[in-house]
């Protein structure tokens, strides 16, 4: 451990490349832990916005006029608005007219933290595109087949669990890929509200140390392998559960 | 790059700073013109009915007043204060600018510096806290990018949220989301004096201060032999340090009070 320090010491001096994070053990704490946040954030996120999405799909198909009314407004309002706006307006807005508790110190503290409303607002931005994901996925699905579900005596729910959902979700995976990439990278966005993720933590680290070019490079490096890892598990489930004969 | 620049700047004051006699071309205009801050409360700001007020503005009326002149006053900023001075649109620079050996190149920093600011925690005063250690642990609010950040966690331990902008931490502190902003001690001052943070405080001795110097032309001996015997009678006489109070400092600063008790 020393010696890899020291020799990303001397690589500084020799080559002028001030990887901090690779010798300075407080730059260094501080960066695994905003990979470890970024990964939590994304991870959280993913299930979270996923599940509103096979939630909102199939409330979607009700037959309740309000239901799929407050479904489509909810669609509406997340998908139009900056999820930048939509973290400012939870984490300023929302928060202040939300009930406090008593810390330690004596201050009314507010009941959710930043990393909370980021992973609330972030889920909130992605699930309206998972529903509308979903719904693509859903629709492909030929009426014969949620015919012959109702004919074998399957209510309402138990169609989409056992029938609708697994055929959709096989439809419907390339796009939902898309939309989960996209969530891990406007994961960087929670940094606006100090949320320390990895793009915060560089930050601060470029601003202490002065070595913006090379923390933007580990930045990219650390997005790629994030999105690379996502977007392979992605594909071998797709994979997976690939079905012959299915939309073809 | 930096260097460069300063090279530069230094080679153009040179050149009109030459033979400068500011005292005796200012007694006989009748006229000190005084380049200060005006966008830095409490040290140089504008009054409601625009008039430039602060500490540094006084200051600069006490310089006029051992001369027997009249003052007038210049507003400027970091980026050019040191240009007007070496072209002569300024006599004298009182604006809260830090006393650094690359500035020295560039205009004549006056010793003994007049003042020093550092960081410190401006907290709400419902938070009672004595020392820095017990910020160990505890989230504070500060600026993406301050320097300070880093020395307080590294330090005290303490647990810095930084926010891009001084609103947003501002808003985040009010919210409780942190027991105090981290920021430079003079700013606090000054956002201390607006009404609505009257139930916020600075009860924290102030950190890493560096030194302010009020500047003259290069080559102005003998003006600047009369600005530190300026400076020198300041620190004696607690001039700063009433000044502070005038303007609703409530801690005066240990660098003042240091400077004040060297030459009583």
């Amino acid at each position: 451990m020393q010696a890899i320090a020291a020799w990303f010491r001397h690589f500084n001096e020799t080559t002028g490349i001030n990887l901090t994070i690779a010798y300075d053990p407080f730059d260094q704490a501080r960066f695994l832990h905003g990979l470890l946040i970024t990964l939590e954030l994304s991870g959280v996120t993913i299930v979270a916005s996923v599940l509103v999405g096979i939630v909102g799909a199939w409330l979607q198909g009700s037959s309740l006029t309000s239901t799929r009314r407050l479904v489509q407004g909810y669609i509406q309002l997340f998908r139009n608005t900056p999820p930048l706006v939509q973290m400012f307006f939870f984490y300023f807005g929302l928060s202040s007219l939300l009930p406090t508790i008593r810390n330690s110190f004596g201050i009314q503290e507010p009941l959710v933290s930043g990393f909370g409303w980021a992973c609330i607002s972030l889920t909130f931005f992605a699930g309206a595109f998972n529903v509308e994901i979903f719904r693509s996925g859903i629709e492909a699905i030929p009426q014969s087949t949620i015919e012959a579900a109702e004919a074998l005596g399957y209510t309402r729910l138990q169609t989409y669990i056992y029938v609708v959902l697994p055929l959709a979700t096989r439809v419907c995976l390339p796009a939902l890929t898309n939309n989960l990439v996209n969530l891990v990278k406007t994961t960087t966005l929670a940094y606006a509200i100090a949320v320390p993720e990895l793009l915060y933590v560089s930050n601060q680290i470029w601003s202490d140390s002065v070595n913006v070019p090379v923390m933007m490079v580990v930045l990219f490096i650390a997005y790629i392998a994030l999105v690379g890892l996502l977007v392979f598990a992605m594909n071998s489930w797709e994979r997976a559960l690939r079905c012959p004969g299915l939309g073809t | 790059m930096f260097l460069a620049l300063m090279a530069a700047m230094a080679l153009s004051v040179g050149g009109h700073g030459a033979l400068a006699d500011t005292l005796q071309d200012v007694k006989s205009k009748g006229v000190l013109t005084v380049g200060v801050k005006a966008d830095y409360p409490p040290f140089g700001y504008r009054a409601p009915n625009g008039d430039i007020i602060g500490i540094e503005p006084d200051l600069a009326r006490d310089v006029a007043t051992r001369l027997g002149v009249k003052v007038e006053f210049v507003p400027v900023v970091a980026a050019n204060r040191m240009q007007f001075l070496g072209q002569g649109k300024i006599d004298l620079m009182i604006a809260t600018m830090t006393d650094t050996p690359e500035r020295s190149k560039v205009v004549d920093i006056i010793k003994p510096d007049y003042y020093a600011a550092g960081y410190n925690l401006m907290v709400p005063k419902s938070v009672t806290i004595t020392s820095w250690d017990q910020l160990n642990g505890k989230p504070i609010c500060g600026i993406q990018g301050a320097f300070y950040n880093k020395q307080v966690a590294e330090k005290f331990g303490a647990q810095v949220i930084a926010f891009t902008g001084v609103a947003e931490a501002l808003t985040a502190l009010k919210q409780g989301r942190c027991i105090g902003f981290l920021y430079d001690d003079t700013a606090i001052e000054g956002q201390l004096i607006n009404p609505d943070w009257k139930s916020f405080g600075m009860p924290l001795p102030s950190q890493d201060s560096q030194p302010w110097g009020l500047a003259v032309k290069l080559g102005d001996t003998q003006f600047a032999d009369f600005m530190a015997k300026t400076v020198t009678d300041w620190h004696k006489t607690g001039l700063i340090l009433d000044l502070e109070k005038k303007y609703g400092i409530s801690q005066n600063s240990k660098f003042v009070q240091d400077m004040h008790d060297k030459y009583k």
